[in-house]
């Protein structure tokens, strides 16, 4: 059984976006590692993790109705 | 000496309107050079001391409503550190030499590229190899000849930043590399002062706040040691001029919250944009 998430992938991670990012199937219990890991995304360039709008890691688990943004930091000035 | 100004403020105050009709007095630049001169005071000192008497310097008439007279007046008695005078610190020197804020100290020591002109609001094709932080400086007094600027050509480094920031009520990062921003943090916060951090790359960019007590930089690059080998997505984004504005507009809203004390929203939160799809949103770093 899958859940519904709705992923944000910003700025360099943007290619690596699904189809239907707001709609995006997980099963549920999995890691944001993993997930991101399926979707080809560099696990080093995903720095910044917000589940809900709140700074997680990549372990955190993931159980479907979320709001998933990873964040790439910029340094220009 | 006190009565004297007073009596030559209230002398060459005019009646003026609002556009809402709301009426106020006002001091005109002429005023306010011509009163500095007969009384060998600075022209800030004559505004600060006629926004004590509620009479508004005129170049800042359009503040008035959203500032009142004292916020006025807390803001030309204030000092921001701009460091980095390029995208990012161009437009945020800029603005805060047009709402008022009274001292300005501008560090970068670096000069003018052609590939800057696509973005650095002070660089002209007349200025390229010019050194940034005299551009800055020159083009501020131009805009508002009462504001202090002090200009650095020189990069922030441990062993002058905490004598560069002295005095200052804010910092502002807008640096273009990571370990000076990590410079800038150390010197703040080891002074005590407020910092707003802003960066961009291509569509997109990030802003907070780091009070001397809060763990910072840290939160969003990783820890320094390894951060200051870290590339930033901007190596790959390139910098685009309404990302660099726009971040700086917000640099600015957040810097004059800080001086004027009503709130700092960003301390501990991650505001991040993206204009590919105009995303804004603030996140909680702790």
């Amino acid at each position: 059984m899958s859940e519904i998430i709705d992923l944000r992938l910003f700025a360099t991670l943007q290619k690596f976006n699904p189809v239907s990012p707001d709609t995006f199937a997980i099963t549920p219990g999995v890691t944001v590692r993993d997930m991101l890991e399926q979707l080809g995304v560099p696990i080093e360039k995903a720095k910044l993790i917000f589940v809900n709008g709140l700074k997680k890691d990549l372990d955190v688990t993931l159980k479907g109705g979320e709001r998933v943004g990873i964040f790439p930091p910029v340094g220009g000035g | 000496m006190k009565n004297k100004r007073i009596e030559s403020l209230e002398k060459v105050a005019t009646p003026r309107k609002f556009p809402d009709g709301a009426t106020y007095r006002s001091i005109s630049m002429a005023g306010t050079s011509q009163l500095a001169l007969e009384l060998g005071v600075s022209a800030r000192e004559i505004d600060i001391s006629a926004l004590d008497r509620d009479i508004v310097p005129e170049r800042y008439a359009r503040n008035m409503k959203s500032f009142t007279t004292r916020d006025q007046k807390t803001l030309l008695e204030s000092c921001v550190t701009v460091v980095g005078n390029g995208g990012l610190g161009g437009t945020v020197a800029e603005t805060l030499a047009r709402i008022g804020v009274g001292s300005l100290i501008l560090i970068d020591g670096d000069s003018f590229e052609e590939s800057n002109l696509n973005r650095q609001l002070f660089s002209t094709e007349a200025l390229i190899d010019q050194p940034k932080a005299v551009a800055a400086a020159d083009r501020i007094t131009s805009v508002n000849a009462t504001i202090q600027v002090t200009h650095h050509c020189c990069n922030l480094e441990d062993g002058n930043a905490h004598k560069l920031i002295a005095g200052s009520d804010v910092t502002a990062d807008c640096l273009d590399n990571l370990p000076t921003r990590f410079t800038l943090q150390k010197a703040s916060q080891t002074a005590g002062i407020p910092m707003v951090s802003a960066a961009v790359g291509g569509h997109s960019g990030h802003l907070t706040t780091i009070f001397p007590e809060d763990r910072g930089l840290e939160l969003i690059f990783g820890p320094p040691e390894e951060a200051v080998n870290l590339k930033g997505a901007e190596q790959s984004l390139g910098n685009l001029p309404f990302t660099v504005t726009t971040v700086a507009a917000l640099e600015c809203a957040e810097i004059v919250k800080i001086i004027l004390q009503k709130d700092s929203p960003l301390r501990n939160r991650l505001l991040i944009i993206d204009l590919n799809d105009y995303t804004f949103e603030t996140l909680r770093l702790v």
